[in-house]
């Protein structure tokens, strides 16, 4: 019998078209296993929130009566997706993994939620997630950690853990997750599966709980490059509900990712970033990266060595710019109009009942980075940190356009480490910051990215990712290069790096 | 780089309306040090003449046609309130009884 949890979102799309199976059994069958394997937050892999069987099928449902008339609505029509909590769904509870938004039911779809359900993708639920996207391990949810499918004693990456361990583990084909610093692509990483962070303004961030508005990034979360460039096309494009959202017509990334995966990067310049390597690497995740280098060149592409002297500060300058955005934007949680209210004894005050409410409604992460961009935008000090760290990003920007006048893209590992274990860094907020170091620039620029598996490292024989770089807007780019590169990886491995996962033991839900 | 103590960091708090317990500001204060030195080496990178970059897109504002659209109802928009009355969100008073 077919296992449908094991194929990717391309090959479920074309057993659809040739009538092998419908959208309802896809969608029941990643039902069952999510319901086989996720668990809850003291068991099993934790991916989910909240999972909508109910309305799932009933979007699996109307998919297969359009696919029997003849009129689907996408091509992806019919191949079931999770969605990251952060992104509003219309009746479906959204909580940012908050315990301030607990209960909370969006009156409205996200513009990409809404492209979905236009689309006909079912979705399954919501996934886990650090609370309002701060953290890079998932551990800093108000509903218990997510688990890594490779080892569940270990981080799934974050802030989108919940949407790559879904994927990762067969328990869903295609996820939504969003990138600030790296929260697509570090989980991604992490946990051998594929995230892309597209240009900024790329896709529409309208619906999307904002943590910093300059840097959010609504992106896919998949098992292969095509599957991501399928994604991508079907929710990128102009919104008009978004300042922000750049008004050009979508290019096509599938066929960029179907044209690189015959291997052929004759042509090519690939920039390996200087600064993003060697020294605080894990020296199997360098190495993974460095054959990685061999297979591009042996595709026909030039690789060459680029420095961006000013990647080293991108760190302090991301923490910084980000705490001043989402302390501000973070503002509106108070009590007042949704979400949790909590009332002081005594005859207490409109600001009693807002200061109570954000201390049992934030968790520590959120109380930090409040704290510290309330600090730095604070009257004395905002020229000191956040008129700085503005010019500085400057610098970053000018690097990354001074290194694509001379290679096509740019290449780093995507995380310095491996997946590292639950409740290791917790306490040490710096320690837990570096795992986004290769990450930052790209979101400080507005330049689009994406991580792909490129193998396990020997320490561990966890998975290792592969970051690549390009020019704003050029995000077809990735898709080529990221095609060609795990075409040559697979051929190496015999096949996809997540067939080598260990099998998941059921847990009760 | 000035030293964040924990009299300021309460300050903070204050002004971010967070009620902190002791624990809390005890926890804090020393992290926020941290992350602070961490980010102390960017006061020496750049000179006077970088124009600061606030977002990685030039923004225009956007304008849309002044014509009525289909909104949220009162019922859908009140949904989520925590408390509501008469198709109003309910909120804690902010003026004493001599206001």
């Amino acid at each position: 019998m077919t296992d449908w949890t094991r194929k990717t979102a391309d090959e479920l799309a074309q057993a659809l078209a040739a009538g092998e199976v419908t959208s309802v059994e896809l969608t029941q069958a990643h039902l069952d296993r999510i319901a086989a394997v996720d668990g809850n937050a003291d068991a099993g892999i934790h991916a989910f929130l909240h999972v909508d069987a109910e309305g799932a099928l009933a979007q699996a449902k109307a998919s297969d009566e359009r696919r029997a008339a003849g009129t689907p609505a996408s091509y992806l029509d019919g191949v079931p997706i999770a969605v990251k909590d952060v992104l509003a769904t219309e009746g479906v509870p959204t909580t940012v993994a908050s315990k301030i938004l607990e209960g909370w039911i969006p009156p409205y779809d996200a513009t990409v939620v809404k492209k979905l359900k236009e689309a006909g993708l079912p979705i399954l639920g919501k996934t886990n997630m650090d609370e309002f996207a701060m953290g890079s391990s998932t551990e800093h949810s108000a509903y218990g950690p997510t688990r890594n499918p490779w080892d569940q004693t270990r981080i799934p990456g974050g802030s989108g853990g919940g949407s790559a361990a879904a994927v990762a583990a067969f328990e869903a084909p295609l996820a939504l997750g969003t990138d600030t610093g790296g929260s697509i692509r570090q989980p991604a990483a992490v946990t051998g599966s594929v995230g892309v962070k597209p240009t900024y303004g790329g896709v529409s961030r309208y619906g999307l709980v904002a943590m910093a508005n300059s840097l959010d990034q609504v992106g896919p979360v998949t098992r292969t490059v095509l599957d991501s460039a399928l994604l991508h096309e079907l929710i990128g494009g102009h919104d008009p509900l978004d300042s922000t959202s750049i008004d050009a017509p979508v290019p096509a990334f599938a066929d960029a990712a179907r044209q690189g995966a015959a291997g052929d990067l004759s042509g090519l310049k690939v920039g390996v970033i200087r600064e993003l390597q060697g020294e605080g690497y894990q020296p199997g995740v360098q190495a993974r990266f460095d054959e990685s280098l061999d297979l591009l060149r042996a595709a026909g592409a030039e690789v060459v060595e680029v420095s961006c002297p000013n990647f080293v500060h991108a760190l302090a300058t991301y923490y910084l710019v980000m705490p001043c955005e989402a302390s501000s934007n973070l503002a509106k949680f108070d009590a007042m109009r949704y979400g949790l209210r909590v009332t002081p004894d005594g005859d207490p005050s409109a600001e009693d009942v807002m200061r109570a409410s954000r201390d049992a409604g934030f968790g520590d992460e959120v109380k930090r980075r409040i704290i510290i961009g309330t600090y730095a935008l604070s009257s004395g000090y905002y020229d000191a940190y956040y008129g700085q760290a503005q010019k500085v990003r400057t610098l970053i920007t000018q690097d990354f356009e001074a290194a694509f006048a001379q290679v096509d893209v740019l290449v780093s590992p995507t995380s310095p480490t491996t997946a590292f274990k639950l409740g290791e860094k917790l306490d040490d907020p710096i320690a837990m910051y570096l795992n986004d170091l290769a990450t930052i620039p790209a979101n400080l620029a507005g330049v689009p990215g994406i991580s792909l598996p490129n193998g396990l490292a020997d320490e561990d024989d966890l998975p290792s990712g592969f970051q690549i770089l390009a020019p704003a807007t050029e995000d077809v780019r990735l898709y080529r290069v990221g095609a060609a590169l795990e075409a040559a990886l697979e051929k190496n491995w015999g096949g996809p790096l997540l067939d080598r996962a260990p099998e998941l033991e059921g847990v009760s839900a | 780089m000035p030293e964040i103590t924990r009299d300021e960091v309460a300050h903070l708090a204050n002004l971010a309306r967070i009620d902190l317990s002791d624990a809390e500001l005890d926890h804090l204060a020393p992290q926020l040090n941290v992350i602070l030195e961490s980010v102390a080496s960017l006061s020496d990178v750049v000179s006077a003449d970088v124009p600061p970059t606030s977002h990685p897109l030039p923004l225009t504002n956007v304008f849309r046609e002044d014509v009525v659209r289909p909104g949220l109802t009162a019922e859908q928009a009140l949904a989520a309130a925590p408390a509501s009355e008469q198709q109003r969100f309910m909120v804690p008073r902010i003026l004493g009884d001599e206001q």
